[in-house]
């Protein structure tokens, strides 16, 4: 029986440095609504910070009060991300924010590369509980103790300062009616950096109190993400309480998998969240978003019209183009043009369900390497040729997404977001550990073309047909009937209900055709690099094609061809670079602020515009 | 309209790298410089070191040799989009590199297909030269077969070690590691049991449920894979649940100082590891190495510094060797090259073009605050390699 008691008591000083790190990322949104993919950073920041600061002291009160300057070090980085970049896009889409955020982890990155160096560092031991005491027949480190006390000590704490104090009576009252705080006189700017630094205190308080439990390293940020995130969404975004319960929980599940389990650990992780957010779509203490005050976003429509078709000569001339290329036979160009192209077209299928559809998906690598894996593990075990292949792949993702689609669709934003992202992290982590089929991290190559494709120039005139001839359909698709009625649901989910649209039903078919599209893009992407490997169906993957979007420009037609190309061909000029990540970080980030509309934004609203005007006039 | 000024750039700089082709003779390195820094800097190090020292002899072939970096940002796809890139814009004669396993296979097979001489140095994979070797793939460092059965054949010889544990992290490298050394130990000690094993996932360990697991199951020896931030976290739950204690445990590259240099002076004590003790090797190719490359970077070297060292030390070699930088030629060069290296000689073995270098495998202990290796030996490599006629049975043809 012991030993179940002691892997509890584990699972719960496990639960601590999560209740921590998570705790600060539901404080942030419930306030602000922005989803803060950087908040990896800052717990890595506060470790590194920490790490400093405590160095090889003995003295407790260095150690404990390193630990809280740390934190407020960390908390003051926020502010400073705050005040200078995410204060300017409270108004903006919710997807802007978290690409600017993904930005600050880029740039986070390499300036703790730059000041920490690459060794991973031993962190400090604390001085006191260095040692362990015997506990019902086991060792336990005596740390591991102090952190099970440490974090109902923190939750008692932001629960006086939300509930005991005038700020944190404001803070509620902007979580419940921002515009009505606002409008009573409150200085909201003051709030919100206020929160913000809250959040990254705690993050920055979580990583620096992890610290004689392992130390820091610059896999932090990335190797914590993905479980804040299912803590927080599991315990309902904004909810302190359900932080900390869902820490419990997923530390517990963690602890005990290593008994029972030991192989499977990751997806265990990611199959609780997705059974909880289909029982309880709003996590176990968050609160339904009807009742939520929705935030204000920027809807432009797109201008595509049921008959003015954008077979303008700029298509031609493009797709004029790229039938050229394979004439100057250099096989890098046709290589990266491919790239380009398969990439846009993936970019494409999320944009079909985003921008008309208004579903922001955070796991859309799932199709995308699902299509791919499709392709290659028939390749592996049925060696069937690529002609029935570049069906069957496609229509497999078309079964995954009718089955993912079918729960997701029953939420909307946020929730919508995370329900995809933990599907997309499920199959991730499937692939990832059932090696003896997927090949596991090695992936399975020698999956090239059969048949005439086996022709370089076969192939890529192949991937040219075949991506126009989709793109062709989405976009017949968007200007149908279905599109428009595809559109009504995003706008108003309650209207078109009462004029007889079935959301759902809508939501779930438009859905469905992306995961068959993406699915194509990504059963002809493996084809072109000949294997494939977990990376593909992984969080940076949905990540790239959010951001091609946010390059391109979301609510325009061009948008996912104009970001596809450029972002692909940006990033492998850019990469060239020692600090590229710094790079694309700074540039990501000065795009959301100066071009909240993407580069097809920035024609529209001048040179095309003038075009168009020309053309009439004549 | 829109696309003039982006396909007008991308086609100047598509065709401006080999305008400025020069008589040099360029190599392709690709490694994951952003993803594992601390493993790869000093492979690069290494490498630029050896570069710096071949052209200040003269160079090969009357040509200087430029080694061309590129990052592959930890992707497979990435690596292979790096390679078609190398040959056809920066035209280089062969690529080298990598650190992991899964990439070092990618560009294996990219190689083959395409035709080009790639040189893995760094992935420990044995796929990469047996079920998935091929005619353009070469590699230098011992592979986990190799240094597993190093280890196995020194754990063998402690008699009252019977019932063993292993931890490894969970993907395809720990499990190639794992059953190496079972299956190596089992021929050896038909009487050895295994009790159980734990996979924590790679960088995520949580090394105070797994360290309790593995006391659950009270065995006499653990063979520990983990590596990284991971072994710091396992080393210290480790020690404070007592776990190492009266155990023979076994790590596989723990010696290493990329591994065990960030523990200081709680690197584990009476491990028995394969690692590389720079400080300690008398040989004088060795020390000059180690001297140059302690004066230029100002740091001490790393398994990788050698490594990448060692690759362009073969690289030089086989260009010397084949008097030519074509891929046909350079390959049947390869077939049984020899190389000098700081480390010893090394053989590319014909069969399989697995090197012959060894690797070093000796005991920790902490010295002026640092784990170092004593009691150790330099096992050479072609001892642990398996026979032609198993060779056979393992490579496709």
């Amino acid at each position: 029986m012991s030993i179940y008691a002691v892997q509890f008591l584990i699972g719960l000083s496990d639960a601590s440095v999560l209740f921590l790190t998570a705790s600060g990322l539901s404080i942030i949104f419930g306030v602000s609504r922005i989803v803060n993919f950087s908040h990896g950073s800052f717990y890595m920041l506060g470790a590194y910070i920490g790490y400093s600061l405590i160095g090889d002291s003995d003295n407790p009160l260095i150690f404990w009060g390193g630990l809280f300057l740390a934190a407020v070090v960390t908390g003051l980085v926020g502010v400073l991300v705050e005040i200078v970049l995410l204060r300017r896009l409270y108004h903006v889409p919710e997807l802007f924010q978290l690409i600017a955020t993904f930005g600050v982890i880029l740039v986070i990155q390499d300036l703790t590369f730059m000041i920490w160096g690459a060794e991973d560092l031993l962190g400090p031991r604390a001085p006191g509980l260095t040692g362990s005491i015997e506990l019902l027949g086991a060792l336990v480190p005596s740390y591991d103790i102090a952190l099970i006390v440490l974090s109902p000590l923190v939750l008692v704490g932001i629960w006086l300062l939300f509930y005991k104090t005038r700020w944190g009576a404001l803070v509620r009252a902007a979580t419940e009616d921002r515009e009505m705080v606002a409008a009573l006189g409150v200085n909201q700017n003051l709030l919100f950096t206020g929160v913000f630094f809250l959040g990254c205190f705690l993050a920055g308080l979580g990583g620096a109190a992890q610290l004689p439990k392992g130390g820091a390293n610059l896999l932090m940020d990335f190797g914590i993400i993905a479980e804040v995130f299912v803590v927080v969404v599991v315990g309902g975004m904004g909810s302190i309480w359900g932080a900390y319960i869902a820490a419990i929980i997923i530390s517990e599940l963690n602890a005990f998998g290593i008994l029972f389990l030991p192989e499977s650990s990751l997806v265990m992780m990611f199959l609780a969240m997705a059974v909880i957010l289909i029982a309880r779509p709003w996590g176990l203490f968050g609160k339904s978003e009807s009742m939520e005050h929705k935030p204000p976003s920027e809807r432009e429509d797109l201008t595509i019209s049921g008959r003015k078709l954008p077979w303008n000569w700029g298509w031609l001339l493009l797709i004029a183009v790229l039938l050229v290329i394979p004439w100057f036979q250099i096989d890098f160009v046709m290589t990266l043009v491919i790239e380009m192209v398969l990439l846009s077209f993936f970019a494409a299928t999320l944009h079909f369900i985003m921008g008309p559809g208004g579903m922001v998906s955070f796991g859309h690598a799932l199709f995308f390497g699902g299509g791919s894996y499709a392709v290659a593990l028939f390749v592996n075990y049925l060696q069937l040729p690529m002609s029935v292949l570049l069906i069957a792949g496609p229509a497999v993702t078309m079964v995954f997404a009718l089955l993912v689609g079918w729960f997701c669709v029953r939420l909307s934003g946020v929730y919508f977001a995370m329900l995809t992202l933990a599907f997309a992290q499920l199959a991730w982590s499937v692939v990832f550990q059932w090696d003896s089929v997927t090949g596991g991290d090695d992936g399975i190559i020698g999956v090239w073309p059969t048949g005439p494709a086996e022709d370089k120039i076969v192939f890529y005139y192949l991937v040219i047909t075949l991506t126009s001839l989709s793109l062709y359909v989405i976009r017949r698709v968007i200007s149908s009937p279905f599109g428009f009625a595809l559109r009504a649901c995003r706008d108003s989910s309650l209207r078109s209900r009462a004029i007889g649209i079935d959301v759902r039903k809508i939501q779930w078919i438009a859905f469905t055709i992306s995961g068959f599209m993406a699915g194509l893009a990504g059963s002809l992407y493996v084809y072109s690099k000949g294997s494939i490997f977990p990376t593909e169906m992984a969080i940076p993957r949905s990540f790239d094609a959010l951001i091609m979007l946010l390059l391109g420009g979301v609510q325009s037609p061009v948008g996912p061809i104009i970001g596809g190309s450029v972002y692909t061909f940006l990033i492998d000029y850019i990469t060239r670079f020692d600090y590229w990540r710094l790079l694309l970080g700074i540039m990501i980030m000065l795009l959301i602020v100066l071009f909240p509309r993407g580069i097809s934004g920035i024609f529209s609203s001048g040179i095309i515009q003038r075009i168009k005007l020309l053309g009439q006039s004549e | 309209m829109r696309f003039k000024p982006l396909l007008t750039l991308f086609l100047i700089v598509s065709f401006a790298g080999p305008l400025f082709a020069a008589d040099t003779i360029k190599i392709g390195d690709i490694n994951s410089y952003k993803n594992l820094p601390a493993h790869t800097i000093p492979y690069r190090n290494g490498a630029t070191l050896a570069i710096e020292k071949i052209n200040a002899s003269g160079g090969v072939l009357g040509k200087q040799l430029e080694l061309i970096s590129r990052d592959d940002q930890g992707k497979p796809a990435e690596a292979i989009k790096i390679a078609e890139d190398l040959f056809s814009r920066e035209e280089v004669s062969l690529i080298s590199g990598t650190l992991f396993s899964h990439i070092g296979i990618a560009l294996g097979s990219y190689a083959a297909k395409n035709k080009k001489l790639y040189i893995a140095a760094e992935p420990l994979a044995d796929a990469l030269v047996w079920a998935k070797g091929n005619r353009y793939t070469f590699r230098l460092r011992p592979s986990t077969y190799m240094q597993a059965a190093m280890l196995a054949e020194e754990a063998a010889k402690k008699k009252d070690v019977k019932t063993w544990a292993t931890i490894a992290p969970n993907y395809a490298y720990g499990k190639d590691a794992v059953s190496a050394f079972k299956n190596a130990l089992k021929k050896l000690r038909p009487d050895v049991e295994f009790v159980g094993e734990q996979w924590p996932a790679l960088f995520k360990i949580n090394a105070g449920a797994e360290t309790q697991a593995l006391l659950q199951m009270k065995p006499q020896g653990i063979y520990n894979v983990t590596f990284g931030s991971d072994l710091a976290k396992f080393v210290r739950e480790g020690t404070l649940r007592n776990l190492f204690k009266d155990r023979l445990v076994v790590g596989l590259l723990t010696g290493e100082p990329e591994y065990i240099d960030p523990l200081k002076d709680e690197a584990p004590e009476g491990w028995l590891v394969t690692g590389y003790p720079w400080y300690d090797i008398k040989d004088s190719t060795h020390q000059e190495f180690v001297a140059s490359y302690r004066k230029k970077f100002n740091e001490t070297p790393k398994i990788g510094s050698i490594v990448g060292y060692n690759t362009m030390m073969t690289i030089e070699a086989l260009l010397k060797k084949a008097q030519s930088t074509d891929t046909e030629k350079m390959v049947e060069a390869m077939k049984g090259l020899d190389v000098n290296t700081p480390t010893g000689p090394v053989h590319y073995r014909a069969i399989d073009h697995q090197s012959t270098m060894g690797a070093y495998v000796g005991w920790t202990t902490v010295k002026n605050g640092t784990g170092i290796m004593v009691d150790w030996k330099y096992l050479d490599g072609k001892n642990y390699l398996p026979t032609d006629a198993e060779v056979r049975k393992l490579r496709p043809n």
